[in-house]
């Protein structure tokens, strides 16, 4: 015979899981193609990826002399 | 009675099951299926640009201020410093009363960072350029949890800080009162790394832990409203991808993980047989395209997000890589490792 401590612990772990089943989902195939969609529309914009035009990255030029 | 608990455990176990299936253990359509048109990325030419010297022990955590040129970063010796990146001078420095200085952070203003580790809180040091003033002299306690400090977070201003904490919780704070706002209960063990949804996407956060879970936050309601579990060790990091639709996560198990949150499932899997160390800490270039992970063997490897290939391997670090971060705007990105050093690559 379980205590109603851990009764009311499963009930909770139970409404818990509900929850979380409850979240309406897209297909994979729909959420990947919005992935690949953003990747795309914002490449031109990523240094890392595509490089940016020569001095105008500020880490690929020599370091600057501290005057002061 | 003995009937209704019965019930529950039947329950249980059928949503257990059925969370099993949908959230990513049977094969399904991937993202890098969904991107096999997509154009392969050629070769990438990424080296260390800057070295950063100057802490006496490991170094746990970095952090970039939104200026996309100073960094903070934590050791184990108790130092935190914050760092002009171009020039590599130290432009401030404090000595924490703890050692093992886990997480720190960078106001969105720039006028302060926040720290903590062993010392089970979480502190903020406002930045002064009086040199006159002591940095420890202004020192504001924020956070108190029961166990040590693994993450900290500005929200969106200066005014609240999210912490993670090997107590298990993580935990909404207000700055100028130290006031508890919120309070996140639902791991089953350490939290280990936190993240925020940019801001666009609304009041949610994602954590990770040593119960190999992924959880989503509602920050307002402190509810778990998605969980993940499809790691099979300690997820050490967490990093939403940049639309906030999907978040990445690094796990002792050598593999990193994409979740897409509006398929409520794992979509991608970044691993190979030759990487067998822990990845510790994550983070998307950008467009999100490249995820840089730094792992408990030395090295980074950046990853083709969309094809799920491994598109570069980084050498340099002379032990683990401990903290990894893209700068704001995307031009470079810092890693920090148990070597003392932090580097910056671009």
């Amino acid at each position: 015979m379980s205590s109603g401590a851990s009764v009311n612990a499963l009930q909770r772990l139970v409404e818990q899981l509900k929850l979380e089943a409850g979240v309406e989902r897209i297909k994979v195939s729909q959420a990947a193609a919005e992935l690949q969609q953003y990747c795309m529309q914002n490449a031109c914009k990523d240094a890392l990826l595509v490089g940016v035009p020569a001095g105008s990255n500020p880490f690929r030029e020599p370091r600057s002399c501290a005057l002061f | 009675g003995s009937n209704h608990e019965q019930m529950l455990k039947r329950g249980y176990w059928s949503l257990k099951s059925d969370s099993f299936i949908t959230k990513g253990k049977m094969p399904v359509l991937l993202v890098h299926q969904v991107a096999e048109r997509v154009e392969a990325l050629g070769q990438f030419v990424m080296k260390t640009r800057r070295t950063l010297k100057g802490h006496g022990n490991k170094v746990l955590c970095m952090d970039w201020c939104k200026d996309k040129r100073r960094i903070v970063s934590s050791s184990q010796d108790g130092k935190v410093i914050v760092w002009d990146s171009f020039t590599t001078n130290k432009e401030h420095a404090v000595t924490m009363p703890c050692t093992w200085v886990m997480a720190c952070a960078y106001a969105p203003s720039g006028c302060a960072i926040a720290c903590g580790g062993l010392d089970n809180k979480c502190s903020v040091y406002p930045l002064t350029f009086d040199k006159n003033e002591n940095m420890a002299a202004k020192k504001k306690s924020v956070a108190m949890h029961t166990n040590y400090l693994s993450a900290c977070s500005f929200t969106n201003s200066d005014m609240q800080i999210l912490t993670a904490s090997g107590d298990g919780t993580c935990a909404l704070w207000d700055v100028e009162s130290g006031q508890l706002l919120q309070s996140f209960h639902g791991h089953g063990a350490d939290v280990l790394c936190l993240d925020l949804a940019p801001s666009e996407t609304g009041n949610t956060f994602v954590s990770g832990g040593c119960d190999k879970k992924a959880m989503v936050w509602d920050m307002r309601s402190g509810q778990c409203v998605q969980a993940f579990e499809t790691h099979e060790s300690d997820i050490n990091s967490v990093r939403y991808y940049p639309s906030g639709d999907a978040f990445a996560s690094g796990s002792d198990d050598a593999t990193c993980r994409l979740y897409d949150l509006r398929a409520d499932r794992e979509v991608a899997v970044y691993s190979k047989d030759s990487i067998i160390f822990g990845a510790s800490s994550v983070d998307f270039s950008l467009s999100g395209r490249l995820l840089f992970a730094g792992y408990n063997d030395y090295t980074i490897n950046v990853w083709d997000v969309l094809k799920g290939s491994r598109v570069s391997i980084l050498f340099g670090h002379e032990n683990r890589v401990s903290t990894l971060r893209v700068s704001p705007d995307g031009t470079a990105f810092c890693s920090g490792s148990w070597d003392h050093t932090l580097r910056v690559w671009a």
